[in-house]
């Protein structure tokens, strides 16, 4: 038997100038389709492998800095926002134009398509790669109309002539429908998602137990937003954060794994100006102001107070330590500018379970704080707040500050909650207590709902367009003599190899329909 | 029965899974073996003298205990995947140890099903070998006592979305085999002379029904896929970090691999493409999803990275 594929070519259902119009898009816009596909894949690559500015700039510029040769070089390639850069927009925006112009004219055909008729009965069915004979003593007209009740159609023609019926059948239609759906949900996907990008915005900021904060520009840490968002837009609503409670593993091979964060406190509605309760833990996030608070990340914060050596309080606050390893193990800095004649600084670490490891290097064991200690270097000078340039919060900047030191070491501050410790200019630094922080994210991404339904919608279009097959079947019966031949044959248009298995099985009932009753007893079934 | 003790019995569970699986893949290369100088058996036998009843050869034999000897691990390992859970008391796919160990889990029940109904312990040499692989390299590498979910994790999407990529997977890699084998029969096909044509691959389908197998299959996993790493994971990334997609680098991988068999779908409808290039498609895609499993997860690091692994 010749391949499935051979009989596409012998089918005569397509005329030659249409069939070649049909390779010809097959050959230009599906080859270049599959083209950009790959390499909208192999484009993808480098973002997962280097650091990306939209992820962690901070990775990107010690990563330029590490590699002063090549940093720059894929800088400028756009390597570090693989995902914004020019070429790979255009990889995809050409292939968003190569799929609109494969959809397009094959929607078109696919309507044409569902108007038409089956198509006319091919000359010789026992040419074709899957078919079969079958003599009976019904007439001609009935061996088709049996035959009818066996063929599973969607569209069916049945042509009764002198000597000579036929049937022509096809189904499977959904299939392209299905497949048409798929292809109209990634552009609806690619543009619900741009446009969720360009009206949204997003940020982060920590906030301290006992903190309040607003949906205002100035308490982001950091904010991006999409071109279309005006900042000025931002919905008014603060949140307040009362306590932030974490558990941990206490016991166990996983010892100091976390088990719940929770954040809770009350948020008031700019809209409505009411107060209301929440409780924000991971994977459930406050919705207030069309934008939604998630809870991204947790710390110490130690409540630290400088005294001069009037008395006179100079400093009161609680200070974030941005933990660096799962048992928060954590860093800082404090800036003291209200000390004079010079103003202090102090950058150190944070250990909420302090031990001395066997190298004997100071780290945190666990997570929780059960034996808090901070240690701090000192610093004296001038902060550089006010020359205008901003200034991170948690970066001391030494270049106009001179190190407090003990003999040839740094001179250490080392404090447990509660403790206090003079400092050599007269000043005293008190780790009053220990409060927890929360980092929030703040997003809002309007019309989340399109690439939703996109991506549902083309789910469901593929599985159509996967599973569904489309077939056609003819069946031709003519009298010959006192008998009628019956010839079937039948042809997918997506090329198989158990179509025969199929044939035999429709064969048999075909067989079976035509074979079940004896020709003296014509007329319908009871 | 203590949650200590259960994990315990786990561990035995999938080291002997483990065991079993590997004599299998003896067994089924054996069957390769002993078929070398065999001929194809006469595949048309309608209309013919009817041949007398032949005895199982060896490679028979060899093939069928490594059917029985893959069942049983399969049983093995599903044991060793439910004791897990039992011991930590929640679904049993929460870090890389437990998700290597019911992926082929999966895919050796989806091996035996599809024994059952399309007759394809013909793939049996190359599944047992590679599952024996991974399911080793899993216990080996990745292993972590059992224990509750990071806070991240604690999600119901946490079910929806790694069941659909564990099947999803599973499925590629039962694919991959087809379109391995389909590369091997289909050079055969044009190289080996009529006379010489004996030996295992003479024993297997022809590559067209090779071919057909391995649509079939990665026609079942690719809209699996979809729903678990664009339209589940989406939803829960949402969720849990406040944006659907953020070109973490496992969302990147797990958007290469869909690009990938999206390519290998249609590069199979596609003239010039059809056969071969389609293969080394689908096998480069699930090189991909291999990379974003082992590679993503013990190189590259990102939002994906939880407890030990």
């Amino acid at each position: 038997m010749s391949s499935p594929s051979k009989g596409r070519d012998d089918a005569p259902a397509l005329k030659p100038l249409e069939f070649a119009r049909w390779i010809w898009r097959q050959l230009t816009s599906m080859r270049t389709a599959l083209s950009l596909l790959l390499l909208l894949a192999v484009g993808a690559v480098p973002g997962s492998l280097l650091p990306q500015t939209g992820v962690n700039p901070r990775a990107v510029q010690a990563y330029i800095d590490a590699n002063p040769r090549w940093g720059p070089l894929l800088d400028r390639l756009g390597m570090f926002d693989v995902y914004t850069s020019p070429w790979f927009s255009g990889i995809y925006v050409l292939l968003m134009v190569s799929l609109v112009g494969c959809i397009l004219p094959r929607s078109m055909v696919y309507l044409r398509a569902l108007r038409a008729k089956p198509s006319r009965v091919p000359k010789n069915l026992l040419r074709m790669p899957a078919s079969f004979e079958a003599t009976t003593d019904l007439s001609p007209q009935e061996a088709v109309d049996r035959a009818l009740r066996v063929v599973k159609r969607s569209k069916v023609v049945v042509d009764h002539g002198d000597d000579e019926s036929t049937l022509s059948s096809e189904k499977g239609y959904l299939r392209e429908a299905g497949n048409l759906v798929f292809h109209v949900s990634v552009v609806v996907v690619l543009v619900g998602v741009a446009a969720s990008a360009l009206l949204g915005y997003r940020g982060a900021a920590i906030v301290t137990e006992g903190d309040t904060f607003s949906n205002v520009l100035t308490q982001y840490d950091e904010f991006s937003n999409g071109a279309l968002f005006d900042r000025d837009d931002l919905p008014p609503f603060s949140v307040t954060l009362d306590d932030f409670a974490a558990t941990y593993q206490t016991t166990g091979p996983q010892r100091g794994a976390p088990l719940t964060f929770n954040a809770t406190g009350t948020y008031v509605d700019g809209a409505t100006g009411e107060s209301e309760p929440y409780d924000i833990r991971v994977n459930h996030p406050l919705h207030v102001g069309g934008a939604s608070v998630f809870l991204v990340g947790q710390g110490y914060a130690p409540v630290i107070k400088v005294t001069n050596p009037d008395g006179e309080v100079v400093f009161d606050e609680a200070v974030p330590f941005l933990p660096a390893d799962p048992s928060y193990t954590s860093n800082g800095v404090v800036k003291v500018a209200e000390a004079e004649p010079e103003q202090l600084g102090f950058q150190g670490f944070f250990l909420p379970t302090f031990t001395t490891g066997e190298d004997g290097a100071t780290r945190s064991a666990f997570p929780a704080p059960y034996s808090p200690i901070l240690g701090l270097f000192a610093f004296h000078g001038d902060l550089g707040l006010d020359d205008g340039t901003p200034q991170s919060v948690y970066v001391l900047d030494k270049t106009d500050m001179e190190q407090y030191m003990d003999g040839d070491k740094g001179y250490r501050v080392s404090l447990t909650p509660g403790s206090k410790q003079e400092l050599p200019d007269g000043h005293t630094i008190e780790f009053v207590g220990l409060k927890q922080f929360a980092r929030f994210q703040i997003s809002s991404s309007p019309g989340l709902a399109v690439p939703l339904f996109g991506t549902v919608a083309g789910l469901i279009g593929l599985i159509g367009s996967l599973s569904i097959k489309p077939r056609r079947t003819w069946v031709r019966a003519r009298r010959e003599g006192s008998r009628t031949v019956v010839h079937v044959a039948v042809l997918d248009r997506v090329p198989r190899v158990d179509l025969p298995a199929d044939l035999d099985r429709l064969s048999e009932r075909i067989r079976a329909e035509i074979e079940a009753d004896a020709p003296d007893r014509e007329g319908d079934a009871p | 029965m203590t949650l200590e003790r259960l994990g315990q019995l786990s561990n035995y569970s999938v080291a002997s899974a483990t065991g079993v699986l590997a004599l299998a893949f003896v067994a089924y290369v054996a069957q390769w073996g002993f078929a070398r100088s065999v001929a194809a058996p006469a595949l048309v036998t309608a209309g013919g003298p009817s041949e007398p009843e032949e005895e199982p050869d060896r490679s028979d034999v060899a093939a069928s205990i490594g059917f029985s000897l893959t069942s049983l691990a399969t049983v093995l390992l599903w044991l060793g995947v439910l004791l897990r859970g039992l011991s930590a008391e929640r679904v049993p796919w929460g870090n890389m140890y437990e998700f290597g160990s019911i992926g082929v889990a999966v895919a050796l029940l989806a091996y035996v099903v599809l024994v059952r109904v399309w007759g394809i312990d013909w793939t049996g040499v190359l599944v047992t070998g590679i599952t024996t692989i991974l399911l080793g390299a899993t216990m080996l590498f990745t292993y972590v006592p059992p224990g509750p979910l990071v806070p991240a994790l604690d999600s119901y999407w946490l079910v929806i979305h790694v069941i659909g990529a564990i099947v999803a997977g599973a499925a590629f890699l039962v694919g991959a085999v087809a379109s391995a084998l389909f590369l091997l029969k289909d050079r055969a096909e044009r190289l080996t002379p009529d006379d010489e044509r004996t030996g295992f691959l003479w024993r297997i389908p022809g590559s067209a029904a090779i071919d057909q197998v391995a649509y079939r299959v990665h026609a079942f996993a690719f809209p699996i896929w979809t729903f678990a790493a664009l339209i589940a994971g989406p939803i829960w990334a949402q969720a849990a970090w406040g944006r659907y997609w953020g070109w973490d680098p496992k969302e990147v991988w797990a958007f290469i691999t869909w690009v990938f068999y999206a390519a290998y779908l249609h590069a199979r409808a596609t003239a010039g493409w059809r056969g071969k290039a389609a293969a080394y498609l689908a096998l480069a895609a699930f090189a991909t999803f291999l990379f974003n499993y082992v590679g993503v997860n013990l190189f590259v690091g990102g939002l994906h990275s939880y407890a030990g692994v």
